[in-house]
């Protein structure tokens, strides 16, 4: 294992301020996410998410005398593009060791795991802070394949717990970061970029209600300029928010135990979100001894650097690589195309969208009036009632100055609800913007000839003209060109 | 190196086997018996020898991304000495 | 009916093929010969239903002339193969009544080539023995009696705690006994650290560990994953070469099998031995050997060489760390292994007060002492500390191993030859009381064998001076199975056939 480095340099607004002083929290995460595969990891049962106790088990998962389990060369890849996903290095030649325990939901008595030569080493995620601004770089310290576990429900018995074996030997892929994160903040950032990049890759649907995606933290807090303190764990944080809670509490116990004169035990901790607390969560004399071996079922796995070449070949365009495109290709501003690609599918809306169009136009679109929308309702992309080729149609009926943007608002509304073709629509229901200038100017000459004291009082002060714009605006039906009104009516009124 | 009676102790927690006051002596002595007999391998000089990993080299296979197995509570089952609805059922679990 | 039960394999096959017996009769006579030797332990579980099932199933095939290879031939089956449907327990009380819905691969692919179940054989629990006695089912006794006695005494003490009577080795010390006793015309066997080649050699029979992958191990409870081996004990060369070439083979459930096509095996059977280098090594020639042994393997060495072989001294310089590093592989490897026998999905239950209570209890109560030690000492080894000290250093010490035979392979040697065992058989409950290491000590000429994951052969060479079988070993290159039948071939016609014992049980 690698030295622990630190690698950031201090940020005081990033301290926390005690009774005493300021305080400087430290986080690490190990995320497990779950293998996007049809099979588990070593066994050829189904790894999909539910299923009747014990359906999705075969016997090698039920750890019956004599089972072996045989890998799964899909999980195999998924893990290799994950480590290219992360800018890591790939590791040509790794070992499963056993990872030795008892615990009803372990059959074999041992997870299948990687230990002293894991598939993925060292890479890098850039992360961007929306809520402090900047971006910062965390390290991965590693990637490594696993077998989950099974679940044990506690609440169907006073006495007993009730085994299902399901999850049991689903692939999973250990994150572990480097202890890079400052703030809880950071640490939402970080997850949240690692679940957009295991989503673009498609190696891990990130789905943390089921579980496909779930974080142990470490958390240790020192002072400023001081060495890394003692961390405590918390184990099996499955929500975004949940860990941003548990990283603040966590790290405000500490520094008042420091506070106080005591010391941090190095423990496993539990975060209980109906208290909004962490409690530990083993007792401290049963210390772990996992016996650590390599799994003499299974052969060192080997695979060639054209292998690897292959698969990064058929890779996707990652998010970071997209957003430099959205910012260069549709002059977006940073902030804007971070919101585009935060998701593969809006992304990809976006594009439909801004193809041959103005980008901007389409950014301020897709962003503004229907992830708005999107999201007032609960809906995303993929549920729109708004197609991107008719979002595309409203922004080419703006540029061509068939509709003015105010109606843009009011036909966006009327296909989200509605539906039909923008074109159509803005043709039957008479939308089209007034630009020819006969009919503007019988509009105008019929309110400069109702209003002589305004003409007055425009011709002394220029911006009075927008008045003028509002009134032969209502007497065309909100139909007229705006910049055509407003040229004709600075001619008319000598302005 | 040889053992204690407390060594013996935890290593029979961890090996989840219960061992009674009587047995502790006497499975001290076994387990010193067969620590002094491999005592000898110390005088092997192993420096720059790969701990082996797979008596046969060869390439691991791998098996194809496709739901081939499962599908039959029962039989996972049927040997339990404890279970209901096709769960296995062990005494409760506290965290 | 004594006849179709002391036939080889060879023979009975042809005479089925040529339709001169019966599968059924064939198979009748075994289970009468089998229900008549109870008292040898030798079977833990009969399934003469099943037997005689198979049986008619396989005459039916013969008429037909769609037989198999193995087509109706009777075998036992180590009580360590899951047999689908048929108690499987490894000799454990941790197995209790486990009855697998699956069948080993080794074990389906006899029975597609035509082979009867008779059933399941006695073995040291968890395969963690070189005696049968640590067999949940109690020991097993040889067919073979102690020099001197007689068999009004043999018989008595049979019926009563077998104490003195001979053990058949171990762990297979059932397959060897049944075979040896004509309780099946050959059995399956496994081999972690010499439990095939052992009790052959004292019991007069051949027994082959095949190399490290030759055999599927999916289907066979573990062990030590990395040295356990399947492979037959039967009355001949010849047989044995026969069952092997059914159990072998490669098999996508198991990624330590090898992708390799089998040989027929009984082809090597005859095919002559002039100019093979058959190398002795020195190390081989440990302290305290007895004469009669020394003698035995010169004897070999003078077989062999007479058959047109080149006999030369070879240098395996680890070897006698082989054992003591073993005794950290396989215990380590066990620990594991076994951590599976909880309580939780199949076997024996203790309750306890919580789960841990649970486990504690149920793994004293499930587990026999030796493998408790076993796992006590794999468990140490492996712990926080003491890893690279023991587990490491012991894998490193493999590879120097494995490496001596390459050397010696690289030479020229096309298979060493050994002694099989440092003694013949000795009486139950003779050894291993106080000091573990003392049983040990049996498998020090067949450890290395596993450690390297070569080939090795037992076949029986003599008789001890007081009348016991004495076997030698032949180790050959990787996936060099044939080599070994056609030397052992030879030393079984040189030293001439081992007549097994009268059915003095009876
Ligand atoms: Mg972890
Ligand atoms: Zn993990």
């Amino acid at each position: 294992m690698n030295a622990i480095v630190d690698t950031r340099t201090l940020d005081p607004k990033k301290l926390i301020k005690g009774a005493t002083g300021d305080w400087e929290v430290i986080i690490g995460l190990e995320i497990h996410a779950q293998v996007t595969s049809h099979a588990k990891l070593f066994s050829g049962a189904s790894a999909e998410y539910g299923g009747e106790p014990n359906a999705h088990v075969s016997l090698v998962d039920a750890a019956m005398p004599g089972m072996l389990p045989v890998i799964n060369e899909e999980c195999v890849a998924q893990a290799i593009r994950t480590g290219l996903g992360l800018k890591a290095e790939i590791n040509l030649r790794s070992v499963f060791d056993r990872k030795n325990y008892f615990y009803p939901d372990l059959p074999q008595g041992y997870q299948i795991s990687q230990y002293k030569s894991p598939i993925v080493g060292e890479g890098e995620v850039i992360v961007d802070l929306p809520e402090s601004g900047g971006q910062i770089t965390v390290g991965i310290e590693r990637l490594h394949l696993e077998q989950d576990a099974g679940k044990s429900l506690h609440d169907q018995s006073p006495s007993l717990s009730f085994v299902d074996l399901n999850r049991s030997g689903v692939a999973l892929m250990e994150i572990v970061s480097k202890p890079d994160m400052r703030s809880s903040e950071e640490a939402r950032a970080y997850v949240t970029k690692l679940r957009t990049i295991l989503r673009y890759l498609g190696t891990c649907d990130g789905n943390m209600d089921e579980g496909s995606l779930r974080a142990d933290v470490n958390v240790s807090v020192r002072r400023p300029g001081e060495g890394f303190g003692t961390r405590c764990e918390i184990k099996n944080v499955n929500s975004i928010r949940f860990m941003g809670q548990a990283i603040e509490y966590e790290a405000r116990r500490q520094i008042g135990v420091l506070e106080d004169g005591g010391k941090i035990d190095q423990e496993t901790r539990l975060y209980d979100a109906s208290k909004g607390e962490t409690r530990s969560m083993r007792s401290k004399e049963e210390a772990h001894d996992y016996r650590y071996f390599p799994d003499p079922d299974l052969l060192p796995l080997e695979f060639t650097q054209d292998y690897v070449n292959e698969l990064a070949s058929h890779l996707p365009e990652l998010p970071d690589d997209k957003k430099a495109r959205f910012i260069k290709d549709y002059g977006l501003t940073a902030y804007d195309a971070g919101v585009l690609i935060a998701e593969q599918d809006q992304a990809n809306y976006y594009e439909a969208v801004a193809n041959g169009r103005d980008g901007k136009m389409a950014a301020n679109w897709v962003i503004n009036e229907l992830f708005g929308r999107l999201n007032k309702e609960g809906k995303d992309v993929s549920t729109s009632p708004v197609s991107a080729a008719q979002l595309g149609a409203i922004v080419d009926l703006i540029t061509e100055n068939v509709i003015s943007g105010k109606l843009a608002k009011d036909l966006f509304e009327i296909i989200w609800t509605e539906g039909g073709d923008p074109r159509q629509v803005v043709e039957t229901r008479g939308m089209k913007q007034v630009t020819d200038t006969g009919a503007i100017e019988k509009a105008i000459d019929a309110v400069i000839a109702a209003n002589p004291d305004k003409v007055a009082q425009a011709q002394a002060k220029p911006t009075m003209i927008g008045w003028f714009v509002g009134m032969v605006m209502k007497e065309t039906g909100g139909k007229a060109n705006p910049q055509v009104v407003n040229d004709l009516l600075k001619a008319k009124l000598g302005i | 190196m040889s053992v204690d009676q407390a060594t013996v102790r935890r290593i029979a927690r961890l090996a989840r086997i219960a061992v009674t006051d009587e047995e502790v002596p006497h499975l001290m002595g076994e387990l010193n018996a067969m620590l002094s007999f491999v005592e000898q391998l110390g005088e092997v000089d192993v420096t720059g020898v790969e701990p082996m990993t797979s008596v046969t080299p060869m390439a691991m296979k791998k098996r194809v991304d496709q739901v081939s197995d499962g599908g039959y509570p029962e039989t996972v089952t049927g040997n339990a000495p404890m279970t209901e609805d096709h769960y296995f059922l062990v005494p409760k679990v506290v965290e | 009916m004594t006849d179709l039960t002391h036939m080889t394999l060879a023979d009975a096959r042809d005479a089925l093929k040529a339709k001169k017996i019966s599968a059924v009769e064939l198979t009748d006579a075994h289970i009468a010969a089998v229900e008549a030797a109870r008292s040898l332990g030798a079977y833990v579980l009969e399934t003469p239903d099943q037997a005689r099932m198979m049986a008619k199933a396989s005459d039916d095939k013969i008429s037909k002339g769609v037989a198999g290879p193995l087509e109706g031939i009777p075998l036992g089956i180590k009580d360590l193969y899951a047999t689908k449907g048929v108690r499987t327990t490894a000799c454990s009380h941790i197995l209790a009544n486990f009855v697998p819905q699956y069948e080993s691969t080794v074990s389906s692919q006899l029975w597609r080539d035509g082979a009867v179940m008779l059933g399941k054989l006695s073995n040291d629990e968890f395969a963690m023995g070189s005696s049968n006695e640590s067999s949940a089912f109690g020991p097993v006794a040889s067919p073979w009696t102690p020099p001197n006695w007689s068999v009004e005494k043999a018989k008595s003490v049979l019926a009563g705690d077998k104490k003195g009577l001979l053990v058949p080795g171990g762990s297979s010390g059932g397959s060897a006994s049944a075979v040896a006793a004509g309780l099946c015309l050959g059995a399956t066997a496994t081999d972690t650290g010499g439990s095939i080649r052992q009790p052959a050699a004292f019991t007069g029979t051949v027994g082959i560990k095949p190399t490290y992958g030759r055999c599927s191990r999916w289907g066979i409870v573990a062990f030590a994953s990395s040295l356990d081996q399947a492979g037959p004990i039967a009355r001949t060369v010849r047989d044995s070469a026969i069952m092997l070439r059914s159990m072998a083979g490669h098999d996508p459930k198991d990624t330590t099998s090898v992708d390799r096509d089998v040989p027929d095996y009984e082809a090597a059977i005859g095919r002559s031995v002039k100019g093979m280098k058959i190398g002795i090594p020195k190390e081989y020639r440990v302290d305290g050997m007895s004469a009669e042994i020394d003698a035995l393997w010169t004897k070999g060495a003078d077989m062999l060489r007479a058959a047109g072989a080149e006999i030369v001294e070879i240098s395996l310089p680890h070897t006698k760390y082989a054992l003591p590093a073993y005794y950290i592989v396989a215990p380590a490897e066990a620990s594991s292994n076994l951590a599976r026998y909880d309580g939780v999905r199949y076997g024996l239950r203790v309750p306890g007060k919580d789960i841990t209570d649970m486990y504690e209890k149920t793994r004293a109560a499930g587990f026999g002492p030796e493998v408790r030690r076993r796992i006590m000492i794999g468990t140490y080894v492996l712990s926080a500390g003491y890893y690279d000290a023991y587990y490491v250093r012991a894998q490193q010490i493999r590879t120097l191993i494995k490496q001596d035979f390459e050397k010696a392979y690289a030479a020229g040697v096309d298979a060493v030859l050994t002694p099989a065992t440092p003694s013949p058989a000795f009486g139950i409950g003779e050894k291993g009381g106080a000091d573990p290491v003392e049983m040990y000590l049996n498998d020090v000429f067949t450890v290395t064998v596993n450690m390297a994951g070569l080939p090795g052969l037992a076949v029986p060479a003599g008789l001890s001076s007081d009348g016991l079988p004495l076997g030698l070993q032949l180790v050959g290159r990787p996936f060099d199975e044939e080599t070994l039948f056609s030397l052992g071939e030879v030393i079984e016609q040189a030293a001439g056939r081992t007549k097994l014992p009268e059915a003095w049980w009876v």
